[in-house]
């Protein structure tokens, strides 16, 4: 078993040493933001609860990961190792997205978004005749050369 | 007895063993990003679910939160500790740190029992599916960090293997991170 000496060698080569940042302050502050977060959806604005719920999210994850996990004074590329990690997932969100978030396309609808209590959108079109399906909730219509989904169609 | 390699090796200019907690939270934030990146996605596609997520106790959540946070401090402080050589002392700080990672499974295990008894179960829809697959995704970290800190602190209470402490202390602090977006995802996004 290693002694205590040749520990705080380790410790010393770690390159972390002789970094004090002030953690009670810190944690003060991550504190502070969660209180935030939590009454700012009381407000009932919603850019106010988006701002106060995932807008103080990110600034509290970037505090944690700079000062608790020591990202400011770690080698430049373990904090490029990460970004790319997350360059990923948002390479996978955006990329799956314009699909997944469609309400309605060829041959399928999604039920349960289409009977959800969200408001009617305002549309340039004509109304429907009579015994054609309208389109769901939220959605535009249909782009040119993309079938509407007939009543009967599946649900998703 | 020899020092394990991942102690003194150190090609790229970090020790190894600290290269390895990089890169296990490098693979965690495809996995953790990929689960909720899909909740977002289906989230936004499915308005309805706002009412289930309005079933989610917002203070027991953010109680968690604080919990979460206050373990980062012990666990950074304990990181203090190990760097001035006093390893009584960080060992005594990542107790408290698995003191509050106790604390977050318990408040999850009567938010869960609750949950259950009110019929909200994994297969109820969607929604619960994701908020069992992730929060219990996040719970099992949290496990698994606790029974490394107590064998981290075991050693460190003999001062031994103190570069362990900051280790640990990272991937602690990766768990936490990861519920800074559980909760306004699940608990406050209503």
């Amino acid at each position: 078993m290693s002694s205590h000496a040749d520990n705080h060698t380790d410790a010393a080569a770690h390159g972390h040493e002789g970094h004090h940042t002030n953690y009670v302050k810190i944690w003060a502050i991550l504190v502070g933001m969660l209180v935030v977060s939590v009454a700012g959806p009381e407000l009932g604005i919603r850019w106010v609860t988006l701002f106060t719920a995932f807008g103080i999210a990110v600034i509290k994850a970037y505090m944690v990961a700079r000062y608790f996990m020591h990202l400011d004074i770690e080698r430049p590329f373990v904090v490029k190792l990460l970004v790319v990690c997350l360059g990923l997932m948002f390479l996978f969100f955006f990329a799956t997205a314009p699909d997944i978030m469609k309400h309605w396309g060829m041959n399928w609808m999604n039920e349960s978004a289409k009977n959800a209590n969200i408001p009617e959108p305002v549309h340039h079109v004509a109304a429907p005749a009579a015994g054609e399906a309208a389109p769901a909730h939220g959605e535009a219509a249909p782009a040119h050369g993309e079938a509407a989904p007939a009543p009967e169609a599946p649900a998703h | 007895m020899a020092k394990p390699i991942a102690t003194l090796r150190s090609a790229s200019g970090v020790p190894t063993g600290r290269l390895a907690v990089w890169w296990v939270i490098a693979s965690e934030i495809v996995i953790f990003g990929g689960l909720l990146g899909s909740y977002l996605l289906h989230r936004l596609g499915h308005p309805e679910w706002a009412t289930y997520a309005s079933h989610t106790n917002t203070w027991a959540g953010a109680f968690n939160t604080l919990v979460l946070l206050t373990s980062s401090l012990s666990a950074v402080l304990a990181h203090k500790a190990a760097e001035e050589g006093n390893g009584p002392l960080a060992a005594k700080r990542l107790l408290l740190t698995c003191l509050g990672g106790l604390t977050f499974l318990v408040v999850k295990g009567f938010e869960w029992t609750y949950e259950i008894q009110h019929g909200f179960t994994i297969t109820a829809n969607g929604f619960w599916s994701f908020y069992y697959s992730a929060a219990g995704l996040h719970g099992f970290h949290v496990i698994a960090g606790m029974i490394i800190m107590l064998f981290v602190a075991a050693d460190a209470r003999k001062n031994q293997e103190l570069q362990r402490v900051e280790l640990i202390g990272i991937y602690w602090h990766f768990v936490d991170l990861v519920w800074i977006f559980l909760f306004p995802l699940l608990y406050i996004a209503k």
